[in-house]
């Protein structure tokens, strides 16, 4: 059981590609055809009235980009900005959007079999937000609907008609 | 081979309707001049009636050239009664006019449906059908006042032409081969045909692609005058044509001299013409806007650049990076040019505008049994084309309230001692970094207790005691409308408060004056362009700010005794005799870290809608152009800000959006 994951995929059969990061202790993962790029966290801009997790505005190369910190989002660890604090920038429904996590650990693939549904979690966590729960040998890999994550009515980063299409 | 005229089917529509848009024009200038000038034709101008066929005659050729039968074929009725009309065999009526007009609207929709590849639609089809019978019918009718008849009736039955064809030395270069015309000549009857080669020069000198010959041309035939001009209609603004009789030149070098007489005041303004047509063609080309657009958006990205540059060069020892210093000098220039230049590409005349109007009045006029003129002023003030396209439907919707709503019936006019005709004006003109934009009525301006009464009815908050200005203002309120008769014009409620979104939204204001039976007046404030932006940067909270330098009205540093609380909870600042409420933009925007201590800091006095507030900020930081970008294309709708911008070091600023926090500010030291 204590084989390499991502050398026991099977290419064909690995239907979906997630990148991996950690929040906390926990492992995340998000679809990487969603993933535009990966940089360091850079000053951002405050939001007026924002709530907490959303960071402020970044300048991504000539475009105003919002940014929003999982951790604060999700409630997970303590918030540290430093020099190994990384922004997973997002392509959702045609919009731009910075995430911060705490590390980007790699880019695995799971077939479908590997995916469970999530269960009900409570409160804490909105179930709606995720896509299942992967597992990698011993690790539970939590991923993430980002569509809906951004679209849900807290950040409604995204027009709900857009993000239903999407 | 095949040619794929596909390809130009985009430019063919676009001219065409260019065209449609010249006989409007010029079918109004016309009905103008018929109803001042009542059964007289002297107020016709032929050189309208010409500019008017000929854009009927282009759009018959390019229709027929691409296959769009049905459009051509219909635009020949058109062409045929203007031909009438520009030969003097027909009167300029105002029927003919009408009918015309009608005619317009009907290729109109023939063309839409042609672009758009699909049939005709039925009521299109249908009233092109109609206004085609109206017109045969017209076209068959006898003449009302067969009017210089006599003058010519040689040219009608005569045994044939005497020709001289002239080109201009320019004429194979519009791609036209006068061996072609000469040869459909011969089609017509029998020909005689001289070479003029007095325009030779001598072989050295020659340009092989200009054109030196001229041809006298004697036509023996029984076609009509018309059916020659037709064959000519592609070259006449590339040549000297005359076209005479055969009978009355039987002399033929007495005839040249006579006929030369009359011909030159309208060979002048032919000449004229071509000049200025020649001009205004080889000065500009069609550019794609999204390519304009793509320019803009890498020339805007430059100056951000050029500017994190400047930035960085600050901290540089002068002494020794001198070159670099005035290199970096140098780029700021050209920069700022270039921008400028690539700005000024989008600037369209407002004329763009305005030119709907005089049609949309006279329908509607009509429609309303009202009569109105409309004035124009500043029609060349230029603003940006997506501004242009944005603010048409806002100007459409005043306009049409003007008639409907401002000016009165003719008897009721006539009561208040005013002319029956009402006046509708237009004036555009550049205001510092703004255009301003004015529609005015001389109606009977706007009815304080009829919006009153139904501010009320519709459950708008509005009481008696507001100000004239606050009570106008009620008509901006979503579903407002005093109308008692919803007519298919106006009146439905969907109004006011639409064009003030669109135009608050372009980052304009609009404000009303009123006065009861003299008329009111709106006045619409835009920003040039909505590309770039003069702010003021200031810091509160440890973030920079931009705030529209057009709404500053002043800076200070208040003193103690100037900031009084009212009732322990708002503060207002004392300026000169007036009173502003105060907020501090920190705690506004609930960024914290603002300045220590109430007293301290700058105040800026903002200005929008018609009132002041005073914005208390931390630090004034300086004055710069910032190129605006989009916050909700990837975020969304941020209260009080209406946009953001990249500093010289790569960060990003948000822009004030100063009537947004006037408006909250007096909102809530009213409540």
């Amino acid at each position: 059981m204590a084989q390499n994951a991502i050398a026991e995929v099977n290419p064909q059969a690995a239907a979906r590609e997630f990148l991996t990061f950690k929040l906390g202790a926990e492992d995340y993962g998000v679809d990487i055809l969603k993933v535009q790029e990966i940089r360091g966290y850079d000053a951002v801009t405050r939001i007026p009235d924002a709530p907490e997790y959303i960071k402020g505005l970044i300048n991504l190369r000539g475009t105003i980009v919002p940014v929003i910190d999982l951790r604060l989002k999700f409630r997970l660890g303590e918030a540290r900005y430093d020099a190994f604090t990384v922004m997973i920038i997002l392509n959702v429904a045609g919009r731009t959007v910075g995430m911060v996590v705490d590390s980007v650990s790699d880019v695995i693939g799971l077939d479908e079999a590997r995916i469970k549904p999530a269960p009900e979690f409570g409160s804490a966590l909105d179930v709606r937000y995720l896509s299942g729960l992967g597992t990698l040998d011993d690790r539970m890999l939590i991923l993430i609907d980002i569509e809906r994550l951004l679209g849900g009515d807290e950040l409604s980063l995204i027009p709900r008609d857009v993000a239903q299409a999407a | 081979m095949k040619i794929d005229l596909a390809r130009f089917h985009a430019t063919f529509f676009e001219e065409s309707f260019e065209g449609l848009d010249v006989m409007e024009r010029g079918l109004l200038q016309l009905d103008a001049g018929v109803g001042q000038g009542g059964a007289a034709a002297a107020a016709v101008d032929p050189e309208t009636v010409n500019a008017v066929f000929r854009a009927a005659h282009s759009i018959k050729g390019g229709a027929a050239t691409f296959g769009f039968g049905g459009v051509a074929a219909f635009t020949h009725h058109i062409e045929t009664l203007l031909d009438e009309m520009r030969g003097g065999t027909r009167r300029v009526s105002r029927r003919g006019v009408d009918l015309l007009l009608r005619a317009l609207d009907a290729l109109r929709g023939l063309l839409v449906a042609a672009r758009d590849g699909a049939e005709a639609n039925s009521t299109d089809a249908a009233a092109a059908a109609a206004v085609q019978r109206d017109l045969e019918q017209f076209l068959g009718a006898p003449q009302a006042a067969p009017q210089a008849e006599p003058a010519r009736p040689a040219s009608l039955q005569g045994a044939g032409f005497q020709i001289r064809f002239a080109p201009f030395a320019a004429l194979f270069r519009s791609g036209n081969d006068p061996l072609m015309i000469l040869r459909e000549l011969a089609e017509l009857g029998r020909t005689e045909v001289e070479l003029d080669t007095e325009r030779m020069p001598a072989f050295a000198q020659a340009d092989p692609e200009a054109c030196y010959m001229a041809w006298n041309i004697r036509l023996h035939t029984d076609q009509p005058r018309a059916r020659l001009e037709e064959l000519f209609a592609w070259v006449e603004d590339e040549c000297e044509l005359e076209i005479d009789p055969l009978a009355a030149v039987s002399a033929p070098a007495q005839g040249m001299a006579a006929v030369a007489q009359p011909s030159a005041p309208v060979l002048q303004t032919l000449t004229a013409r071509l000049v200025e047509h020649g001009a205004a063609e080889s000065s500009s080309i069609r550019v794609n806007t999204a390519k304009i657009d793509a320019l803009i958006n890498l020339v805007g990205e430059l100056v951000i650049t050029q500017a994190m540059l400047a930035q960085n060069a600050l901290t540089l020892d002068p002494a020794q990076n001198e070159r670099l210093l005035m290199g970096l000098q140098q780029l700021d220039r050209n920069t700022r040019q270039l921008q400028e230049a690539v700005l000024s590409t989008r600037m369209l005349p407002i004329e763009a505008v305005f030119n709907r109007f005089p049609r949309m009045l006279r329908d509607l006029a009509g429609k309303l049994g009202k009569q109105v003129r409309l004035e124009t002023d500043g029609e060349a003030t230029e603003l940006d084309k997506a501004m242009i396209e944005k603010i048409t439907d806002p100007l459409t919707h005043l306009v049409r309230n003007c008639v409907d709503h401002g000016i009165e019936p003719p008897a009721l006019r006539a009561a208040a001692g005013k002319p029956a005709e009402g006046t509708i004006r237009l004036a555009a003109a550049h205001q510092g970094g703004n255009i301003r934009i004015e529609v005015s009525d001389d109606g009977g301006g706007l009815d304080r207790a009829r919006i009153l009464a139904s501010a009320q009815a519709k459950g708008i908050a509005a009481s008696e005691s507001m100000s004239d200005a606050e009570v106008w203002q009620l008509i901006f309120a979503p579903g407002f409308s005093t109308k008692e008769q919803v007519t298919d014009i106006s009146g439905r409620g969907v109004g006011m408060d639409v064009v003030k979104r669109n135009i608050q939204a372009l980052g304009g204001h609009i404000e009303l004056e009123s006065e009861a039976g003299r008329g009111m007046r709106v006045v619409i404030r835009l920003p040039l362009t909505l590309a770039i932006l003069d702010g003021m940067t200031i810091a509160a909270g440890g973030e920079t700010f931009i705030v529209p330098l057009n709404c500053v009205v002043e800076s200070l540093r208040p003193e103690a005794a100037q900031l009084k609380s009212v009732a322990g909870q708002g503060r207002v600042l004392r300026v000169r005799e007036e009173y502003l409420p105060v907020v501090a933009l920190h705690d506004l925007f609930n960024i914290g870290g603002g300045a220590a201590g109430e007293q301290r800091g700058i105040v800026v006095v903002l200005e929008a809608e018609g009132r002041k507030m005073a914005l208390q900020v931390d630090e004034l930081v300086g004055q710069q152009q910032v190129v605006i970008k989009n916050v909700e294309a990837n975020y969304r709708r941020v209260f009080g800000v209406s946009g953001a911008t990249i500093l010289g070091d790569g960060r990003v600023a948000l822009i004030l959006d100063a009537a947004a926090l006037v408006r909250s500010t007096w909102r809530a030291a009213a409540a």
